[in-house]
């Protein structure tokens, strides 16, 4: 047993009584600018507000790291706080006016279970911006802002397609919403892109974290003949079941490739870093405005990264393109004819799918078996 | 064909975690102890036994080390139940939130790190029979462990005298320290073992079952166990059937829908649930049942000599 493993278990002894409180509270900032003599502006004071823990992968770990990078590029000009494991529900607006009450001119929630938590607190304080990922409810001082995650899944889909030999791929998903769906469709469109034969199964766990129930989820698809896993849950069992399995799978939410080295194709990372600059520079400079941003590949929220080394020339060169394509806007995951998987038309010859028709898929297409769980 | 066997199997492996910690809380609760802290239980077992599988390169030195760290909650939360006379269900809250939080804080350093290769397990002979091999016979040998654990403590339970002393502590712990016997020891003795049972659950689940390390990973699966003792009325041998009831309906349909059988897969999901709701329904419409084998002290404190 390593030492700092032996050091932390005597700690966690001393603090037993401290783990009941549910959520965890850090403060990070620069050094006090207390030695400046000359009167300076008051940071700008901004809090994060996570449904999970920071941890070392996955969604509250890809925000931190924008929070990270802009403490980083503004220096003493903005101070952060975060909370991390704040529960979706009433527990959320507690934390978001108390977070407002400490002096935060800036709020960012980054779950959609936030959201009506936000569109409250947002109006009792119209002197504080308030910014939600993932939402689509907006104020004058209240906006959205997501990444396109289904292109994630697209690039995914072309290197699966690739390297599929049973062309078969799997899909271990969370919950049958429009989010979910978009990612299924995109994974199974971009792997029809380069493999017309190929076919998706999905195995629906209705949780979004339950790495033994995730395991089993994958390890059904591969006794079915799925040799590419995809998931859009939280944890690392796919990918590792994947590996187990001498299978292939992808990290997703951020870079997964330590986990999986035999497995790991790639992984589909968000990068908020991107957003959270532009987000600090507007209210900066004074010129914040409410306005609703989903960003994709093109603008470098989204990408697939770590390509893995042992992927074929011709392979690497498919993701390749198609992300240039996505980048310049050549490419369209969901551009006509889109044929759902009962053979009905759902997108015309030539259309582009705009993003009212992407906030309501609730259909398969053409490639992927079996019926989406709500339509029944 | 094939499809059921692997279904079968996958059904045994889910259960065996359920029933080892279900059999551990059931020995708990015949003592007159209910500990709904099995979830942190099973959670801190998990992170030891994956850190011991992990450095010492054995899945036996983890299952020792879950079990040890299972017992060693247990010991404290025993030690507050039952010498300090501290409130049983409030106690074990506590424990599970403490579990959820303490585990993840130690385990930071093994989150996705990997365990050896897996070695596939076999019985000879009887694990190359058509059909019944892939079933039943080719299971890490945990699950067969599982099995003879619940037949011992059945024979403990009801055909020795210990069994016995254990089952009056439950009953009516007065009667029994009228009758000379240490109470609080044997309590403290059946609520020890019972974490360490539980912790070789917690520790199945991260070195064999899922095998990784990642915060919460025991999902509620210590109070589907907590669950399976009621469903269970109290009898080993019905936790056996219960946690392969509940392992069987998740696995049926992870399965099903991998094969592309359409059925709402949220359906599926409470399946398990309305199962134990409808034997809860079943069991408590004889109410003799449930006299007679739920423990009559259970979760009610004992102060020796008031």
């Amino acid at each position: 047993m390593t030492r700092s493993f032996v050091r932390k278990l005597a700690l966690g002894a001393v603090v037993l009584g401290a783990t009941l409180a549910a959520c965890a509270k850090k403060e990070e900032a620069p050094p006090a600018p207390a030695a400046a003599p000359t009167a300076k502006a008051e940071p700008l004071k901004a809090a994060f507000v996570y449904v999970g823990p920071v941890g070392d992968s996955g969604w509250s770990f890809s925000h931190d790291l924008g929070r990270k990078n802009a403490l980083a590029k503004f220096g003493d000009k903005v101070t952060t706080t975060f909370v991390e494991k704040v529960p979706e529900g009433p527990d959320a607006e507690r934390v978001i006016r108390d977070l407002v009450a400490q002096g935060n001119k800036v709020v960012f929630a980054t779950s959609f279970g936030f959201m009506d938590a936000m569109v409250k607190v947002a109006k009792d304080h119209p002197d504080v911006y308030f910014e939600h990922a993932t939402g689509y409810k907006t104020a004058d001082n209240l906006r959205v802002y997501e990444a396109r995650f289904y292109e994630g899944a697209y690039l995914a889909g072309v290197v699966a397609g690739k390297m599929t030999k049973t062309n078969t791929l799997g899909f271990v998903a969370s919950f049958p919403i429009p989010e979910v769906l978009r990612n299924i469709n995109a994974y199974t469109l971009g792997a029809q892109s380069v493999n017309p034969k190929v076919k998706t199964r999905v195995v629906w766990i209705n949780s979004w974290f339950d790495p033994p129930k995730e395991t089993e989820a994958a390890q059904s698809l591969m006794n079915q003949g799925a040799d590419v896993l995809l998931q859009n849950t939280d944890s690392t069992a796919v990918l590792q079941a994947a590996e187990r399995n001498g299978k292939f799978g992808f990290g997703w939410d951020s870079d997964m490739s330590a986990f999986a080295p035999k497995a790991h194709l790639g992984s589909v990372a968000l990068n908020w870093t991107v957003y959270y600059e532009k987000s600090f520079g507007e209210i900066l400079e004074k010129r914040w405005k409410p306005e609703v941003t989903k960003w994709g590949v093109k603008e470098g929220m989204l990408d697939f990264v770590k390509p893995a080394a042992f992927l074929p020339e011709e392979t690497k060169k498919a993701v390749e393109a198609a992300r240039e394509g996505l980048k310049t806007g050549t490419v369209a995951v969901f551009k006509g004819p889109v044929v759902d998987n009962t053979g009905k038309e759902v997108l015309a010859k030539d259309a582009v799918a705009d993003d009212t028709w992407k906030g309501a898929i609730n259909f398969y297409v053409k490639g992927v078996e079996g019926k989406v769980p709500s339509s029944m | 064909m094939s499809e059921v066997a692997l279904l079968v199997a996958a059904t045994l492996a889910a259960g065996t975690p359920l029933a080892i910690a279900g059999l551990g809380l059931l020995l708990n609760e015949r003592a007159g102890i209910l500990n709904l802290g099995a979830e942190g239980m099973l959670l801190i077992s998990a992170v030891a036994g994956f850190a011991a599988a992990f450095h010492g390169g054995s899945e036996w030195l983890g299952f020792a080390a879950g079990a040890a760290a299972g017992a060693a909650v247990a010991a404290v939360f025993g030690w507050l139940v039952v010498w300090l006379n501290t409130n049983q269900y409030a106690t074990g809250l506590a424990v599970s939130l403490f579990g959820s939080g303490f585990s993840a804080f130690v385990g930071i350093d093994y989150v996705g790190r990997q365990l050896g290769e897996q070695r596939a397990h076999a019985v000879p002979i009887l694990g190359e029979l058509p059909f019944l091999g892939p079933a039943l016979f080719r299971q890490h040998p945990m699950v067969y462990v599982a099995v003879a654990l619940v037949g011992a403590a059945s024979f403990f339970l009801y055909r020795t005298r210990a069994g016995l002393v254990l089952r009056a502590v439950g009953e009516s712990p007065q009667s029994a320290h009228a009758l000379g016997y240490g109470v609080r020891r044997i309590r403290l003795a059946a609520v020890v073992t019972g974490g360490a049972l539980c912790g070789v659950a917690g520790a199945f689940l991260s070195v064999v079952y899922t095998p990784l390390w990642v915060e919460g990973m025991v999902a509620g699966r210590g109070w589907i166990a907590l669950a399976l003792t009621v469903f269970a009325t109290w009898r080993p041998a019905r936790i056996l059937l219960g946690a392969y009831l509940f392992g069987g309906v998740t696995m049926l349909q992870l399965h099903l829908q991998a094969q592309g059988v359409e059925l709402p897969s949220q359906f599926m999901a409470m399946l398990p649930y309305v199962a134990t709701v409808v034997v809860l329904v079943l069991i408590s419409r004889n109410p003799l049942w449930i006299r007679l084998n739920m423990p009559a002290s259970l979760g009610k404190p004992f102060f020796p000599g008031a």
